[in-house]
C-alpha cells in the first residue's frame, strides 16, 4: 500500500493539520481494534520501536509500538506548533519533523516566500526528504496552509514548488483555506492573489476551502443541536465538527470548523486506505478530474454533515446524495449546480452499493449541466468503511465553472488595494521581491478565470458532436 | 488440455476469482466423472496433496484486489491459487492507460514473463491464454494491453482470447472512453478472439432477471462468469466423436473469428433467475431456443423485453441492404447447450419447415458471403452447468456490439477534440498520433461491422 506525507504550513495549516491527526486516529482506534500496525494505519503513521535505535522498524503486522504521524510541520512563529508539542498529540512528532522561527511573516507573502523561503530552503527539503525516506511508496503530499496571511501563504507555496522540484514523481493535493471577504488581515488579497498563481501553476489538485462555508456549517449544526425537537435530536460524535472521541479533550475556539477540514482529508483518502469494491486510489483524481492541467481547482462538498440519533434509513441514502449538490454542504460559497461541471468525483463510504450509485447519478443528472464533452463525467469510488459516527458518507470533488465568482471577488479586493498601491512597499523592500510579480500574479489569475469563462458561455448552447473520421470503404 | 489465465487489475481479478468458483462448484457437482475431470484438468492443477490450484496468474499494479481475491479463494476451501502465481505492486496505474502501457508494463515484463512461463509449463499441453481485464481504467487496460503483446510475442502460436468487461456507460472512470479506445485498437491487432460484456447490460440482468434489490460489484461478477462457465466448461463439438474437446479455445476462434476484420464477440445465456425460483421452473428446449434466437436477431441480451416484431429480411430486402436498423446480422454464431434432454434440442436444420423459430442456420441471419453452415456451430453436453437443468449460452459474433462500440468512439473523439485530458497520456509518453491512429483503426472495424449483411 501506499503512503501520504502531510506537509502543514503556517498557523491555519497547522491547526488544520492538529485535527486531522486527532481524527485520524480516532477513525483507525474504531476500527483497528487488535492494535495491530496494519497497512492502512502505514498509510498516514510510522511505527517506531523506541527500543530500536535506527527508529525506522515499521513492520506491517506487528503490534502498534508507538505511531508517528507521517508529516513536517512548518511555521514561522513558534505558538501553534508549541501548543502541538504541549498537548495530547505531542508524542506523534519528532522534533526532526518540526520547522520553526520565532517573528512570523507579518501577513506578508513575500516575506514567508521570499525571506524565509531562502533561508530554510535547504533545511525544508532535507525534513521532506527524511519524510519520503521512511515511505516505501510515497504517492501524495498534502499541503495543508491558508491563503490570507504570510507564513502559509508565502512559505506555504514555496514548499510546493520545492515538493514539485525535488518529488516530481509524486501527487501534490493542496488544501487551501480561502479567506473570508471581512478578513482582518487587511493584506489578504495580496497574499491569496500571489499564492493563487503559485497554486495554479505547481499544484496537481487545488481544494478551495471558503472560510466563511465552514462558519456557515458550523452555525448550522449548533442551531440543530440547540434546537432539540424530539426525533431530530443529533448524535453529538457523528457531527463532521465534531472532535469527540479524539485525543484532544476540551475544544478549542476554530476546532469546530478544522475538523471540517479534517473530515474533508479523512473521506479523500478513505479508499486509498480501507478495502472497498471501488477502489479510488489518490493518483486517480487528478487523471479524471483534470481535463486541462491549470483548470485544477476541485469544489469539495461532504454530506452528511451530522447524523439523527434517531435511525431514518433507505431515504437518507439518497437524501445523502441529493446534499451533496445543495449550497449548504459545499465548502465554498457557491452553487456548482447553477454552474458547468467538467468533472464530478463521489467518494462514497460505508455501506453502498453499486445499484445506489447508479440510481443516484441517473436521477441527479438531469439537474446538472455537464460540459458537452463530457456529459458522463462521473468518477466513483466505494470504500467499505464508514467514518465515525456514521452509516455512510459522501465526498463530492466538483470541477465546476463555480469557482469563478470567488476569484473574480478575490481579484476585486485585489485590484482595489492595487490600484492605490497600498501597502505595497512593505513587499517591495522584501529582498527577490519585484513589483512585477504583482501584475504577473493578478494577470495568471485574470486567464485562468477568462478559461473558466470560455467554458461556462458553452452552457445551455448546442455542441455539435465533432465530424467523425471518415473510412474508405 | 489446458488454459492459463491471466487475471489484471481490479476488474480483472474479481471476475476471475467469480469464473473459477463457478467452474470449480460446477465441476464438483454430482457425479459425472468425465466432465469434472475433463473440466478441472482444462483449469486447475492438482498438487500431491490433492488441492485444487487454479491454472491462473494474477496481475494488478496495487495489492488490495489481488489479496482479496487469493483469500477468499483460499476460504473456499474447494479450490486456491498458486502461492507465488500473482505479481502486485503498491501503487495502480491511476486510470492511465498510458502509465500501464509505457510505464508499469514494462518496468515488469521479466517478472511477469516468468510467471506466466511457469504456469504455462505447469500444463502438460497449452490449450490457449485468456486475458481477463476491464478496458475502463489503468491496469487492466494499458497494463493488459501490453501483458497481451507479450504473450502474442513469447506464444506467437498459441490461441489469446481477451475477456474485456466493458464499463457502465454513464462513468466508472472520466476517462474510460479514451482508455477502451486504446486498449480495443491495439488487442484487435494480438488477440484471437474479444469477448465483451458490458457492465450496462449484466446490471440489468442483475435486477431484471435476478431480482437483486441492491446490487454489488460481486452481484455483477456472478452473472458474468456464469456465462463464461457457460462457454468454457466441456462441450462436445458436432466431430468430437462423443470426447470432451480438447481445444476449447482453438475450436471457439474457429468457430467464430473467422476474418481478422471482425473479432468482437457477445454473450448471452439463457435461463437465467434468481436461485430461489429455480425449483419452480420448467424449461423445455424449443421454448428455451425460441427465446434466444430472438434475443440474438433483435439484439436483446436477456429474456425480458424482447422485441418480436424483429424478423430476419426476406431475400430481396437484402440485396437492397434495407435490412431494418434493430435486425441484427451475424457473422457467425456458437451455440452451446448444457443439460437435460440435451440431444433432443433441435437448433433448426435449414430444410426444417416445421421450426422456423428455432433455426439457427437460416441463412437470412448472417452475412451473405459466409454460408450458414459454416456460420453455425453447436457443442452440447448432457451434463447440467452451474445447477440449471437446462442452459443455452450463445456466443455471436455479430453487430450486437456495433452500438456501445461507436457510442465509446463518439465519445472520446469529441473529448478528443477538445483535447480535454490528454495533457495526462502524453506524461507518460503517447503521442496524438498514437490516439488518432487508434481511432482510425476503430473507426475501420466499426465500418465493417456497419457493413455486414
Amino acid at each position: 500500500m501506499t503512503q501520504s506525507v502531510v506537509v502543514q504550513v503556517g498557523q491555519c495549516g497547522n491547526q488544520v493539520g492538529c485535527r486531522f491527526w486527532d481524527l485520524a486516529l480516532r477513525e483507525h482506534a474504531h476500527i483497528n481494534k487488535k492494535g495491530l500496525y496494519d497497512e492502512a494505519l502505514g498509510s498516514f503513521f510510522r511505527n517506531v520501536d523506541s527500543r530500536d535505535c535506527d527508529g525506522g522498524a515499521s513492520v506491517v503486522g506487528g503490534r502498534i509500538q508507538h505511531l508517528k504521524a507521517r508529516a513536517v510541520l512548518v511555521d514561522m512563529e513558534e505558538g501553534v506548533v508549541n501548543e502541538i508539542l504541549q498537548g495530547p498529540l505531542r508524542e506523534m512528532f519528532d522534533s526532526t519533523q518540526l520547522l520553526t522561527d520565532v517573528s512570523g511573516s507579518g501577513n506578508n507573502w513575500a516575506v514567508g516566500h521570499m525571506t524565509y523561503g531562502s533561508a530554510y530552503r535547504e533545511q525544508i527539503v532535507d525534513k521532506l526528504r527524511k519524510a519520503s525516506e521512511h515511505c516505501d511508496c510515497l504517492q501524495c503530499f498534502f499541503l495543508i496552509h491558508s491563503l490570507g496571511g504570510g507564513t502559509g501563504s508565502g512559505l506555504g507555496t514555496r514548499v510546493l514548488s520545492l515538493l514539485e522540484e525535488e518529488f516530481p514523481e509524486v501527487c501534490r493535493i493542496v488544501t487551501s483555506i480561502y479567506p473570508s471577504a471581512e478578513d482582518d488581515v487587511i493584506t489578504s488579497p495580496y497574499n491569496s492573489v500571489l499564492a493563487m498563481r503559485e497554486l495554479t501553476e505547481h499544484a496537481d489538485c487545488v481544494l478551495p476551502v471558503e472560510n466563511q462555508s465552514l462558519v456557515d456549517i458550523v452555525n448550522k449544526i449548533k442551531r440543530m443541536s440547540h434546537d432539540g425537537k424530539p426525533g431530530s435530536v443529533i448524535k453529538s460524535e457523528s457531527t463532521v465538527i465534531s472532535g469527540q472521541g479524539g485525543l484532544s479533550g476540551a475544544e478549542k475556539p476554530f476546532d469546530a470548523m478544522n475538523n471540517i477540514v479534517a473530515n474533508l482529508l479523512l473521506n479523500i483518502t478513505s479508499s486509498a486506505r480501507f478495502e472497498g469494491s471501488l477502489n479510488m486510489d489518490l493518483n486517480e483524481i487528478a487523471m479524471n478530474l483534470v481535463p486541462f492541467p491549470r483548470l485544477h481547482y476541485l469544489v469539495p462538498s461532504l454530506t452528511p454533515l451530522y447524523t439523527l440519533a434517531v435511525n431514518v434509513p433507505t431515504r437518507r441514502l439518497d437524501q445523502m446524495f441529493s446534499d451533496a449538490f445543495g449550497k449548504d454542504h459545499q465548502l465554498i460559497r457557491a452553487e456548482p449546480k447553477h454552474s458547468l461541471y467538467l468533472a464530478c468525483a463521489l467518494m462514497v463510504r460505508g455501506n453502498v452499493q453499486v445499484s445506489d450509485l447508479r440510481r443516484n447519478i441517473e436521477r441527479l443528472k438531469p439537474s446538472l449541466p455537464f460540459v458537452s464533452w463530457n456529459q458522463e463525467g462521473w468518477k466513483t469510488g466505494l470504500c467499505s468503511v464508514p467514518p465515525v459516527g456514521h452509516s455512510h458518507s459522501l465526498l463530492a470533488l466538483a470541477n465546476n465553472t463555480c469557482v469563478k465568482p470567488t476569484f473574480m471577488e478575490l481579484r476585486e479586493r485585489f485590484t482595489k488595494l492595487y490600484r492605490k498601491k497600498a501597502h505595497l512597499h512593505h513587499y517591495l523592500q522584501v529582498e527577490g521581491m519585484e513589483q512585477s510579480l504583482f501584475s504577473e500574479a493578478i494577470s495568471s489569475l485574470s486567464s485562468l478565470i477568462e478559461e473558466y469563462h470560455q467554458l461556462d458561455a458553452t452552457r445551455g448552447r448546442f455542441m455539435p458532436d465533432a465530424p467523425r473520421l471518415s473510412i474508405a470503404v | 488440455m489446458s488454459i492459463v489465465t491471466v487475471q489484471l487489475g481490479q476488474c480483472g481479478n474479481q471476475v476471475g476469482h467469480a469464473l473459477f468458483d463457478v467452474l470449480c462448484s460446477d465441476a464438483q457437482e454430482g457425479q459425472r466423472k468425465v466432465f469434472s475431470s475433463s473440466s478441472c484438468e482444462r483449469f486447475f492443477h492438482q498438487t500431491a496433496h490433492g488441492d485444487l490450484v487454479a491454472r491462473a496468474v494474477l496481475i494488478d499494479m496495487e495489492p488490495k484486489a489481488i489479496n482479496q481475491s487469493i483469500s477468499r479463494a483460499a476460504k473456499s476451501g474447494k479450490w486456491r491459487y498458486g502461492e507465488t502465481s500473482h505479481f502486485s505492486q503498491k501503487q495502480g496505474s491511476g486510470n492511465n492507460w498510458a502509465n500501464g502501457y509505457c510505464v508499469h508494463g514494462p518496468r515488469h515484463r521479466e517478472r511477469v514473463e516468468e510467471l506466466l512461463r511457469r504456469e504455462v509449463e505447469r500444463c502438460d499441453r497449452l490449450a490457449g491464454l485468456m486475458a481477463i481485464m476491464s478496458v475502463a481504467g489503468g491496469t487492466g487496460s494499458g497494463v493488459g494491453t501490453y501483458v497481451t503483446e507479450c504473450l502474442r510475442d513469447v506464444y506467437p502460436k498459441s490461441f489469446i482470447l481477451n475477456h474485456l468487461t466493458w464499463p457502465y456507460r454513464t462513468g466508472e472512470v472520466i476517462v474510460q472512453n479514451y482508455n477502451s479506445v486504446l486498449t480495443l485498437a491495439h488487442l484487435y491487432q494480438l488477440s484471437d478472439a474479444i469477448l465483451v460484456h458490458e457492465n450496462d447490460t449484466v446490471h440489468r440482468i442483475c435486477s431484471q432477471l435476478l431480482n437483486i434489490k441492491q446490487i454489488s460489484f460481486g452481484d455483477v461478477n456472478s452473472v458474468i462468469a456464469h456465462q463464461l462457465g457457460g462457454i468454457l466448461q466441456p462441450a462436445l463439438t458436432a466431430d468430437s466423436c462423443g470426447v470432451y474437446s480438447r481445444n476449447p479455445l482453438g475450436e471457439l476462434v474457429s468457430c467464430l473469428t473467422c476474418h481478422p476484420e471482425y473479432k468482437l464477440l457477445s454473450v448471452s445465456t439463457i435461463p437465467q433467475m434468481p436461485s430461489s425460483s429455480m425449483a419452480y421452473s420448467t424449461f423445455s428446449w424449443p421454448s428455451l431456443l425460441k427465446h434466444l434466437r430472438q434475443m440474438l436477431i433483435s439484439n436483446t441480451k436477456m429474456e425480458e423485453g424482447i422485441d418480436w416484431q424483429v424478423r430476419p429480411p426476406a431475400g430481396a430486402e437484402r440485396t437492397r441492404t434495407l435490412t431494418g436498423p434493430s435486425f441484427n446480422t451475424s457473422l457467425a454464431n456458437l451455440l452451446i447447450l448444457r443439460g437435460k434432454d440435451v440431444y433432443s434440442a433441435e437448433t433448426g436444420q435449414r430444410t426444417d419447415l416445421r421450426t422456423p423459430n428455432v433455426a439457427f442456420e437460416d441463412p437470412a441471419l448472417f452475412t451473405s458471403w459466409l454460408s450458414s453452415e459454416d456460420a453455425v456451430n453447436v457443442w452440447k453436453t448432457p451434463v447440467p452447468f452451474n445447477k440449471y437443468e437446462k442452459c443455452a449460452t450463445l456466443v455471436s459474433n455479430s453487430q450486437a456490439l456495433l452500438r456501445p462500440l461507436d457510442n465509446m468512439v463518439g465519445k472520446a473523439w469529441n473529448m478528443f477534440a477538445s483535447r480535454a485530458y490528454i495533457h495526462q497520456y502524453l506524461k507518460f509518453g503517447i503521442s496524438e498520433e498514437d490516439f488518432l491512429d487508434s481511432f482510425t483503426s476503430l473507426e475501420q472495424v466499426i465500418s465493417s461491422y456497419n457493413q455486414l449483411r
